[in-house]
């Protein structure tokens, strides 16, 4: 039967939130609430609330940060969540780990739910690491036997033998942290809530906190929500996935697709923008290679979107290389407004084969009179052949085309064509 | 849709049930209850010399501090005790009820780092100081005993009224009904209204004047206007403290009926802070 191998389902959910100060004021309006439900009537604030759009003005002083979220997770599976910053994902998994309650709908569970959402929780300086792992193992849902059975498997993961009978406090935050992810990634709960902590701990010890997650979700067949911004891990662990947007859900289905349309509605957002700039954490990339920033300029460098076709265009890219890397490129594709690939060019021609950390600025110039008046959709995508992809194909930019004639009006006509370059006509 | 295969372990709700304390739930934590006892006992003093010997000097010096002020500047008569003695033992179950209130009213607010990360029942946290504090207390209640031999083989005519000594774990298991009941209830308004946490300090402090600690309800009856003698004969806390001291030293009296009815009070108290308490802990997050 299909229906009863569902383990977790999630219905109607909404989380309503008050913005700015709690403070004077929440007396009358905690008296009005009582009021209302005293005389049997609907609590006066649900009623009011704008969608959590995050640049936005509000009309109130309520906010959901989600709303109407429904979904079902089966056995087995492993569901990744997907958004941007303040989509609601954190929320969700507040609510699933039972940290705070909906405001409304319901979720039922079929199994233990424990969350990774912050490792090292209620760690206590004084104690040593061994009663530390006892407390928080406990914390997080085992019981002292099952701790007691695999104690020595989880220092001897976190690497932290020789401290073991030291207190905490004497410990760097790294040692804390690999000790707190030993701890949580021992756990053996039916559904495992993950929320990026994946991006603890030094190089080494995050490809053992991958291939522990590999291991959990793959391995052992445990149902597994993960929510992470990088795409990389995420199309890795993930079958299905779901993408937020404002606290709703925007798109729920394969991970391929969730991923496709996550960087599609970032697209969407830059439109009509001759420059992008990202911030370290926010870049588009992976743990070797993030883009810093992209602009299309003329031929003088100044930065617009919009040319004339007797204009070359200049689309220069930013990026910061993490580590060497051998026989890397990065690949560019020019999309047209519906859709069509219009070249595609790849840097390995131009470098050298072998690069070293750093920041390299890339300079595509695209010659006058070749592109025809539309809009075009800059993807940009970099990998090793082969071997991995380190930035997923990502639309970054558009700009437009328009024609000119010989005196100097635009077509109020477009020619069709993909491309529209000077050609020559020899008549006799 | 509906198959009748499908049992759910536990279901998340945006509505409140009354009462939802759930108590296998709380069975299946009870090693993280032993764990934060433990945490909270060998944590208590680490990194000072005299170490647990903190216990002891507490009630001792306050003791001694009480004897000078109310029996020998004030003249307050304790029957056939020695002051000191009476001081001790009144003041010993009162520091149980003390560290019991302070230490649950701030469950929410000291708590929100693990609170705000991870779930388990909530009533872990003070059911947890309450048992931690209940050690303390014994090795407080130890000295005690330690102090009446003193006594008894110094002469004093103490007399333990064995028939009633029986009494003792139930004025213990009210104070420490009451103290969490009391702290629970504090422990949810403090999350949204901080006044509460002041008050409590110096509250718990003024609390224990009117609730027959340094001196015997009797001498309240002869000496305080009415008003504040009733008020100090009807709180629950002057019942339990002079009920413990009549078990103890044979001072004093009382009556079944009051038992009864301080019992039924302490009983009543930790049941509304249990409901408070509940209703707050789903979403104390969003206001704390």
């Amino acid at each position: 039967m299909m229906h009863s191998n569902v383990i977790l389902k999630v219905e109607g959910i909404g989380k309503q939130y008050r913005l700015g100060l709690v403070g004077t004021g929440t007396i009358t309006q905690d008296l009005n609430r009582w009021w209302s439900r005293v005389r049997g009537k609907e609590d006066p604030y649900l009623k009011i609330g704008d969608t959590n759009i995050r640049s936005e003005q509000g009309s109130s002083n309520y906010v959901w940060a989600l709303q109407n979220i429904n979904f079902e997770v089966k056995q087995g599976e492993v569901l990744g969540i997907i958004g941007k910053n303040g989509a609601g994902k954190s929320t969700l998994l507040k609510i699933l780990s039972r940290v705070t309650a909906p405001t409304l709908g319901t979720i039922k569970s079929k199994g233990r739910i424990a969350s990774l959402l912050e490792v090292g929780t209620g760690f206590h300086p004084e104690m040593t690491g061994r009663e530390n792992i006892y407390l928080n193992g406990a914390i997080l849902g085992m019981t002292k036997s099952e701790i007691t059975s695999k104690i020595d498997e989880i220092i001897e993961f976190s690497g932290c033998l020789r401290y073991i009978d030291t207190p905490v406090k004497r410990y760097s935050s790294g040692m804390t942290v690999r000790l707190a992810f030993a701890v949580a990634a021992h756990l053996e709960p039916d559904i495992l809530v993950v929320d990026e902590v994946l991006a603890v701990g030094d190089a080494e010890f995050q490809k053992k906190a991958i291939g522990k997650m590999q291991d959990i979700s793959k391995g052992q067949g445990r149902t597994v929500l993960f929510v992470s911004h990088n795409m990389a891990s995420v199309k890795q662990l993930c079958d299905r996935g779901i993408v937020l947007k404002d606290g709703k859900v925007l798109f729920s289905g394969g991970i391929e697709d969730c991923v496709e349309e996550y960087l599609n509605e970032h697209d969407e957002s830059t439109e009509h923008r001759a420059q992008v700039v990202w911030s370290e954490n926010e870049a588009p990339g992976s743990e070797d290679f993030i883009l810093l920033g992209v602009k299309t300029t003329n031929h003088k460098g100044q930065i617009k979107s919009i040319f004339l076709n007797n204009e070359s265009v200049h689309i220069c890219i930013e990026t910061k290389l993490l580590s060497d890397l051998n026989n890397m490129r990065l690949n560019f594709k020019l999309y047209n407004s519906n859709e069509i690939i219009v070249f595609s060019t790849s840097s390995h021609q131009f470098e050298a084969v072998n690069k070293r950390v750093g920041i390299y600025n890339y300079e595509i110039v695209i010659p006058p009179n070749l592109l025809n008046h539309d809009t075009y959709k800059i993807a940009l995508q970099a990998g090793m052949p082969g071997i991995k992809q380190i930035l997923f194909s990502t639309k970054v930019l558009n700009f437009s085309i328009e024609k000119i004639t010989s005196s100097g009006t635009t077509y109020s006509t477009v020619l069709p064509g993909v491309i529209a370059p000077n050609i020559t006509w020899n008549i006799r | 849709m509906k198959t009748t295969q499908d049992k759910w372990l536990f279901e998340i709700s945006s509505k409140q049930k009354l009462v939802s304390f759930n108590f296998t739930e709380i069975w299946r934590y009870r090693d993280l209850l032993f764990l934060f006892v433990k945490r909270d006992i060998i944590t208590a003093y680490k990194q000072t010399i005299l170490g647990p010997l903190w216990y002891v000097i507490q009630p001792l010096f306050t003791s001694v501090i009480f004897t000078l002020i109310f029996n020998n500047l004030g003249q307050i008569k304790t029957g056939n005790v020695d002051p000191f003695l009476f001081n001790l033992t009144g003041i010993t179950l009162w520091n149980y009820f003390k560290q019991c209130l302070t230490g649950t009213s701030n469950t929410f607010t000291k708590n929100q780092n693990i609170f705000g990360k991870v779930y388990f029942p909530r009533a872990i946290m003070p059911l947890s100081v309450t048992i931690s504090n209940l050690v303390k207390f014994g090795i407080q209640f130890l000295i005690l005993v330690g102090f009446y031999v003193f006594y008894l083989i110094k002469g004093d005519n103490l007399s333990v009224s064995f028939n009633y000594l029986m009494l003792l774990p139930l004025y213990v298991f009210m104070m420490a009904l009451f103290g969490l009941g009391f702290g629970m209830l504090l422990s949810a308004m403090t999350t949204k209204y901080r006044d509460l946490t002041v008050l409590v300090g110096f509250g718990v402090q003024l609390l224990m004047y009117l609730s027959a600690v340094p001196y015997p309800l009797s001498e309240a009856k002869d000496k305080f206007p009415t008003t504040v003698a009733t008020l100090v004969e009807y709180n629950p806390l002057s019942q339990i403290i002079e009920g413990f001291r009549f078990v103890v030293l044979n001072v004093g009296s009382i009556e079944v009926s009051k038992i009864f009815i301080t019992l039924i009070i302490c009983i009543l108290t930790f049941l509304i802070g249990l409901v408070i308490f509940n209703k707050t802990e789903k979403s104390f997050i969003d206001t704390v």
